[in-house]
């Protein structure tokens, strides 16, 4: 299973098609504020520009480990897909990722989190983002 | 807004801090943009006032399709402009046409003047007008770290703001829009330094669902692929628009020592290559550009004694190169930069700046000004003369630099060197002495920008020289780019817009118009431009364009003011033909 991996970051010119994209593809919406993968600067725009998005957590899974209702499974290759029937819109992944990579959409009621489907990947023009084989 | 008949227009009255929100069915004719900021521009402004009274408006606009396409990243200013005494037309990218769509609006018409030092946070629905008294008088570029601490939705939000200059009412003061990007042209940081508005800011979280994803992502695909996958945009993100720098030059259209010659012999050493090999350190894009054509140059300076060093970072651009190089006689990249870094701290427009202190400079070389007024001993390739006379310019230091303050027009009309003042209608040339269509192009154009219509192409693209075929030429390009204009895309993308594109990417979200119906909108616009142009008594043909643009050879040798005098007329004929029409 692939997973998503923003790796080569200092190539990023900013110009967000990656959440315009996802957010289209994904949650068929026009806004980036619905995209699972965010960019940021540091300190305004002269500062570099970093990848929030899922880091494809593995063994431990702090996500999949607070859901109460089990509607974050573990994905093959790494990081989680998402049951929406059994999530109760707790917040509680939200909470729990480190790299604050899960947003909550408070009009869906749920998390937005990266599938690793590798739409973004696509759409960047610059190789900053890679669909990565993950080797066992 | 998208999926809706009306335009939604954020109203704010400083004065009164009064805010409403209309919903205008009535601006659909308009499309969006341009179209609709000249229809609010005509409706609420002043022709009976000077262009910085406080009834006068500060329009801004996104287009129709605001930040769902690649390279629709602009958003249009509309004002009086304070340089050229009529319309004032001014675009920028970076993030705040996004921002503006996610706060929800189309439009937002700010009126009258706060009672002191204020900033305007616009989240959403949630409209404040916040005390600035104690980041009045800051730099540009501290104003907004200052802005980015103290205000929410990083990452997501956009700001504009204006430097010392723009409080000052420098005439040409530009508002800095997200660090990179300006509304650089004719003055609009002189209209919100008049309202007594240091910078505001945008955020928002609107979200839109898509209505038929599967057409909307083809025609998104379509169009990305066009920019990413083919050479059309390459030059853009590669060496950037610098890369005119050499060939401009070697046309002879490269504007240098004022306009005293057409050809830089250093042009070589302030080329496209040589900021690429000497400072280029980042390229970057506006918010869903995947082309990213912005350059950002850096270089170091000794700021004291004792190894004291530090690390500047400034975007660059052809247009900055001509105004702050060739046109001023420098030939160093690191001095062109360091020029560039003193007009975005102090906020003016570059190319305005650097035509003014060529003109200084020539009329001090000529005794026109003395060096007790320009306090400088300026001459042509000295930067450090010309840093020190930016931060006068901005300061306003003495009688001689409140004049250049008001523009290189009134300055040339004051001292008696308006022969060499290289400005048409008041507004200060860009750089591009190409022949006829651009000089026309100018004249006619409805803000005086080579971007009204493209004339300097004209001149580049024509062997054999035809006055009525230029003409048309120009008038049928104002027309369309009206039409781009009203969504606001980047007109470097101006040959990937094509009619037929723009229809599908329209039509993809509900918006159901032919070709009839887009030709319709953009005689609507220049329509109500050049009414706007007529109120405020502007007519090209009483346009005096100094002598300088006929003693020095463009690309079609030396030009002849009668044959630009029927050029203008022809235009004008043109517009009566248009005006005359029922749209």
């Amino acid at each position: 299973m692939k997973v998503l991996k923003a790796s080569a970051m200092n190539r990023c010119i900013g110009c967000l098609s990656c959440m315009i994209t996802c957010a289209a593809v994904n949650q068929q919406n026009h806004s980036i504020l619905k995209s699972a993968i965010h960019i940021k600067t540091s300190g305004g725009l002269s500062g570099k520009f970093i990848a929030i998005v899922c880091q494809a957590c593995k063994d431990d899974v702090p996500c999949a480990e607070v859901c109460p209702t089990g509607a974050l499974v573990k994905r093959e290759g790494g990081g989680v897909l998402l049951d929406k029937e059994k999530c109760v819109g707790c917040q509680c992944c939200v909470a729990a990722c480190t790299v604050d990579a899960i947003t909550f959409d408070h009009v869906a009621l749920l998390p937005i989190v990266c599938k690793h489907c590798g739409v973004c990947a696509r759409f960047c023009p610059h190789k900053c983002l890679q669909l990565t084989e993950e080797v066992q | 807004m998208l999926y809706e008949n009306a335009i939604k227009v954020l109203y704010i009255d400083l004065a009164t801090g009064k805010i409403e929100i209309r919903r205008r069915t009535d601006l659909a004719g308009y499309l969006g943009g341009v179209g609709i900021a000249s229809k609010l521009l005509d409706e609420s402004m002043h022709p009976e006032l000077p262009p910085l009274a406080p009834e006068q408006p500060l329009v801004l606009a996104i287009g129709a399709i605001a930040g769902i396409y690649p390279l629709i990243t602009k958003t249009v200013a509309m004002f009086i402009s304070p340089l050229t005494g009529e319309l004032g037309e001014s675009y920028a990218g970076g993030r705040l046409a996004l921002t503006l769509s996610m706060a929800g609006y189309d439009a937002v018409v700010i009126h009258g003047k706060a009672p002191r030092p204020s900033y305007i946070a616009i989240d959403g629905d949630n409209i404040e007008i916040k005390d600035a008294r104690a980041i009045w008088g800051m730099d540009s570029d501290v104003v907004g770290q200052f802005l980015r601490d103290q205000e929410k939705g990083s990452g997501k939000r956009s700001i504009l703001r204006i430097g010392p200059a723009g409080e000052n009412l420098v005439k040409f003061a530009s508002v800095c829009v997200d660090t990179y990007r300006h509304f650089g042209r004719l003055g609009l940081g002189a209209v919100m330094g008049s309202k007594q508005v240091k910078a505001i800011i945008i955020t928002g979280d609107k979200a839109t669902e898509i209505k038929d994803f599967k057409e909307y992502f083809r025609v998104y695909q379509t169009i990305f692929r066009s920019v990413t996958a083919t050479d059309l945009m390459t030059k853009y993100h590669d060496l950037g628009t610098s890369i005119n720098v050499e060939a401009i030059n070697a046309l002879g259209a490269f504007p240098t020592n004022n306009l005293t010659a057409n050809h830089f012999d250093d042009a070589d050493q302030i080329s496209g290559e040589a900021f690429a090999k000497n400072n280029l350190v980042r390229k970057m894009a506006c918010t869903g550009c995947p082309v990213g054509c912005i350059h950002i140059g850096q270089f170091r300076r000794e700021f004291d004694t004792g190894y004291e060093y530090e690390s500047v970072s400034v975007g660059y651009d052809y247009e900055l190169i001509y105004s702050l190089g060739s046109l001023l006689g420098i030939n160093k990249t690191d001095e062109i930069l360091h020029l560039i870094e003193a007009v975005e701290k102090t906020g003016m427009d570059a190319i305005s700046a650097g035509v003014a202190l060529a003109w200084a400079t020539e009329s001090l070389m000529k005794g026109l000004v003395t060096e007790a007024q320009t306090l400088l001993s300026l001459a042509f390739g000295d930067s450090e003369k010309y840093y020190q006379a930016i931060m006068y310019l901005a300061n306003r230091e003495n009688a001689f630099y409140q004049v250049l303050g008001e523009g290189t027009r009134f300055a040339g009309a004051k001292y008696n060197g308006k022969d060499f003042a290289l400005q048409v209608a008041g507004n200060e040339i860009p750089g591009y002495h190409t022949g006829y269509g651009n000089l026309v192009g100018l004249t006619v154009g409805a803000r005086h920008s080579h971007l009204c219509n493209g004339g300097y192409a004209i001149d580049q693209s024509i062997t054999a020289f035809d006055e009525n075929k230029a003409v048309d030429t120009l008038f049928n390009e104002e027309l369309e780019r009206c039409l781009v204009n009203s969504l606001v895309i980047c007109l470097f993308a101006r040959k990937v817009y094509n009619r037929e594109t723009v229809l599908k990417a329209l039509n993809a979200v509900n918006y159901n118009l032919t070709d009839a119906d887009l030709t319709a909108i953009a005689k609507r616009i220049y329509t109500t431009k050049l009414r706007i142009k007529e109120k405020l008594g502007f007519d090209p043909r009483n346009v005096k364009l100094p002598k300088r643009f006929f003693e020095t050879a463009s690309i079609h040798g030396k030009l002849d003011p009668s044959v630009t005098e029927r050029m203008i007329k022809l235009y004008v004929e043109k517009c009566s033909t248009l005006l005359a029409e029922e749209i």
